[in-house]
């Protein structure tokens, strides 16, 4: 009655549960392209890609994708070898145990008609599975906790994950464990099943058990000779044997029994077997209707998002579907690190104090925006600067054991937030080289140029007003250069004023007009610096419009790093922003 | 045989990818061992423009992985190159610089000590390999082509720290490309900037810088430029591509990568070559090969 009622309960919760994660994959936006369509057109799309995958040859590849990604894992294998053993290890021994064990009624015993949990091999490899289990989770925390995994965290959702495993597989096997010493499960079994139901008969097969399967018996004068012995082999072997294997064959739970048999009668008296069975099903029914809203839902969302991703290979598909995979992507990604470990960018994270410019930690930020979730003016600035400083080397793409289309997501929603009204600095470095590669594919010209105005103008605001030309320089009063011994005046004593850096700038020399342009040429921003006009210099276009080729510096007569100078003050720039 | 850390740089596996495999091809070829590894990243040239810590610590980061290879460093990325050459400078004169640096390093179990030599391929094949050793593993001379070798400013200055090349009449590019058979034409600019620090910030920009290189090239009589750096090929292919599809007057004029030209004339094939990665493309480039030995 309560085991039915958990059972129902829980797969309630677990069906509604999946029902709203699912039904997300067609409500989310992700990106700039995300526009006005609509849920419905997505479900519509989808349904067409999913006839028409099947209809065709492409059904092969997406077959090829499960046995080879979902099945076998080929993508984590490539990546680590131990973190192989440790998934495999997991997946394959839990899933043994969810077919074969849990759902043995529907499952085991229409494959083996002769199938009896306690019997041979079921009785064995019941055990080894969850060992199986075991072994992987002991990896898992391993990896975790002892190997230094460069930029691994460790959150909430992935302990929880852990726990739940843990308790499934332990309480299972220690709930056997207290079987095999239970004098109470042995009475109820001599009831059920013996037909020798004379007390010398009981007492017989009982000494013959806890001799031969490790019971615990209650009764201190137990008969041992070896005339009960072989009475009680006799009756084990008309009415036991046949559904029971020796307690060994479940070496797991039988080790754990030795363990436990000095405390039977104390286990007995608490009713152990029945508490550990209830935890049990407990915890796999906690697992169960919690699954759609916690990390294990990748057992659903991966395997899609694979597929997916093998159906679009390839091929220019359906920008809605595009839409849809992107959404299913979020959910497929569990966080295991491995793109952040990969990240060309590591370096920048190591310097910047900001988590997002790891690609697993902007995931974990989308996932929370995408589900409806806010997020605070600084989590958005810094989600905006980390999405910003990204090579576009594809590494991330490369390795992810999900097969998540990295690539593509961080130019659509890179576009997205810096769309959004805030300035980024960082879109005046050599970062937006493949935007600009991009352009064609990232909408109007007004929509593409506006972010980049918008930042040009938040890096120069200090300068707008020095720049006039009525305003009157004081010189006498010069503030320190900015902490910078590089900008000492002293530093531009030997600078003469020859004007050859700006008369080789191929910049300069690009514009018909170029002060107005540039706002100060090279030789006039050397000037300023000379003057100890550090912010006037700061605030110059031209620091924007170098090409750093160092012609400048290189022709220089005088030695002064002009170019190297040029990348000072943009760094004053940029630092002034973000403070 | 010579060994050498293989820094691929960001762009070239991602966008360039026939710069990755032409270059391992040849490097096999004339029995130059390319180590890779994956600890390698960004080189800090993008990071430049916004943090000196941070552009010091990623060069760092890459100079260190190589030190503790134990080998030499061969970039194939002229803004890489520079930006290793030019942290390697900062780091070997400011000490709270390196100190810093090293702090964050330690982390990743890593520590800059300076003593890793960081070299573009054109100079490994040029200084380390030597033209006379190249010589003899070119079997097919690409007779009548004529290219201009086009430097990439990131690798000639500031010559005083990247000491690639006598910065105003550079020689070794185009004394490379003719070892091939093919003629390096003599053109004004070719020491010029190709565009491509400017593009993604100012397109126009970029493009113009670009245009009058090609065009420039073009007057040359030309039948390609060739490059050596993923950044120039791209503003030479993918982004001349760009601009031809705005249909301004510019003719298409084909950009190869260095070790493309020099693979086609070891008799390199399509397998390791990718011309056809090319954006802008090549045409019968294999035509040129004829099989006459070069005198001396």
């Amino acid at each position: 009655m309560l085991f039915n009622v958990l059972l129902y309960v829980s797969l309630g919760i677990f069906i509604l549960g999946a029902a709203w994660r699912i039904s997300a994959w067609f409500r989310r936006r992700i990106g700039v392209e995300a526009g006005s369509v609509t849920g419905a057109q997505r479900v519509a799309a989808a349904l067409k890609g999913i006839i028409g995958t099947i209809f065709s040859g492409r059904i092969l590849d997406v077959l090829k994708v499960f046995v080879l990604d979902v099945l076998i894992q080929r993508r984590i294998l490539r990546q680590d070898v131990l973190r192989w053993v440790m998934h495999m290890s997991i997946f394959v021994g839990f899933m043994l145990l969810l077919l074969m064990h849990a759902l043995d009624n529907f499952i085991t015993v229409k494959l083996f008609s002769e199938y009896n949990a306690t019997n041979n091999p079921f009785f064995f490899l019941r055990d080894l599975a969850g060992v199986l289990v075991i072994v992987g989770l002991v990896i898992a925390v391993y990896r975790r906790f002892f190997l230094k995994i460069p930029r691994l965290s460790t959150s909430g959702a992935d302990l929880f994950a852990i726990a739940i495993i843990a308790v499934i597989i332990l309480s299972g096997i220690f709930l056997l464990g207290a079987k095999v010493i239970s004098h109470g499960e042995f009475m109820r079994m001599v009831e059920d099943y013996s037909d020798s139901q004379e007390p010398e008969e009981v007492a017989a097969l009982e000494a013959y058990w806890v001799k031969e399967y490790g019971l615990a018996s209650p009764t201190a004068d137990l008969p041992f000779d070896e005339e009960t012995l072989a009475q009680g082999e006799e009756i084990n072997e008309m009415s036991c044997v046949w559904c029971h294997a020796k307690s060994e064959w479940a070496f797991a739970s039988y080790g754990v029994s030795r363990v436990m048999k000095p405390a039977a009668a104390a286990l007995e008296g608490v009713g152990a077997v029945y508490a550990l069975w209830f935890v049990h099903i407990l915890a796999c029914f906690v697992g169960l209707a919690y699954l759609p809203f916690s990390k294990m839902f990748h057992v659903i969302s991966t395997p899609v998002g694979l597929m997916v991703n093998a159906a679009e290979e390839g091929r220019a598909a359906d920008p809605v579907n595009v839409l849809t995979r992107r959404a299913i992507e979020l959910d497929a990604c569990t966080s295991c690190h491995t793109c952040s470990l990969m990240c060309s960018q590591a370096p920048a994270f190591a310097v910047f104090d900001n988590p997002y410019i790891l690609p697993s930690r902007r995931m974990a930020a989308l996932r929370k925006m995408g589900v409806g979730g806010e997020i605070d003016p600084q989590e958005r600035k810094a989600l905006r600067q980390g999405a910003y400083i990204c090579s576009n080397c594809d590494r991330c793409t490369v390795v992810c054991p999900a097969g998540i289309n990295l690539r593509e997501l961080w130019i659509s929603v890179r576009e997205e937030l810096v769309r959004q009204g805030d300035p980024e600095p960082a879109m005046l470095s050599q970062f937006s080289f493949v935007r600009g590669l991009n352009r064609a594919a990232l909408g109007s010209n007004g929509d593409y140029a506006a972010p980049l105005a918008m930042a040009r103008k938040a890096v120069s605001c200090a300068g707008e007003e020095a720049l006039t030309e009525e305003r009157v320089l004081d010189l006498n009063d010069v503030p320190d250069p900015r902490g910078n011994p590089r900008f000492e005046r002293e530093a531009f004593l030997n600078c003469f004023g020859c004007r050859n850096c700006t008369t080789v700038c191929p910049v300069v020399g690009s514009f018909e007009n170029p002060q107005e342009k540039l706002g100060l040429l090279p030789h006039q921003i050397m000037c300023s610096l000379g003057l100890g006009l550090t912010d006037l210099a700061c605030s110059a276009q031209m620091l924007w419009e170098c090409s750093t080729c160092y012609q400048c510096q290189e022709h220089c007569p005088q030695g002064v790093s002009v170019s190297d100078l040029l990348y000072d003050l943009k760094n004053l720039a940029v630092q002034n922003r973000n403070e | 045989m010579k060994s050498y850390a293989f820094f691929i740089g960001c762009n070239v596996n991602a966008r360039v990818r026939q710069y990755e495999s032409s270059t391992r091809a040849v490097c096999d070829k004339i029995g130059v061992e390319l180590k890779d590894s994956s600890e390698f990243a960004c080189c800090g040239y993008p990071l430049r423009n916004m943090d000196r810590q941070a552009f010091l610590t990623a060069a760092a980061l890459n100079m260190a992985v190589a030190e503790k290879m134990g080998v030499d460093m061969l970039v194939i990325c002229k803004c890489g190159f520079g930006t290793l050459k030019a942290a390697q400078h900062i780091l070997d004169q400011d000490e709270d610089a390196r100190r810093e640096v090293n702090k964050t390093l330690a982390a990743s179990g890593y520590r800059y000590g300076g003593g890793v030599a960081v070299k573009h391929l054109l100079s490994v094949l040029y200084h380390d390999v030597g033209l006379d050793a190249l010589k003899k593993h070119v079997t097919g001379q690409l007779k009548g082509m004529k290219v201009a070798a086009h430097y990439g400013c990131h690798a000639l200055r500031p010559s005083s720290v990247t000491q690639f090349d006598d910065p105003v009449a550079p020689s070794i590019f185009e004394r490379l490309v003719e070892i091939t058979g093919a003629k390096s034409v003599t053109w004004d600019p070719k020491t010029d900037c190709c565009g491509a620090p400017l593009l993604g910030i100012d397109d126009d920009l970029s493009m113009a810088l670009a245009r009058k290189k090609l065009e420039r090239a073009a007057n040359a009589g030309v039948d390609y430029l060739c490059t050596a750096c993923p950044y120039c090929q791209m503003q030479f292919d993918s982004v001349q591509h760009m601009m031809l599809a705005k249909s301004n007057g510019l003719s298409p004029l084909p950009s190869v990568l260095f070790p493309q030209l020099l693979g086609l004339s070891m008799g390199l094939g399509e397998k390791d070559l990718h011309f056809e990665l090319n954006k802008i493309e090549v045409g019968d480039i294999a035509s040129f090969i004829s099989s006459e030995q070069q005198n001396g």
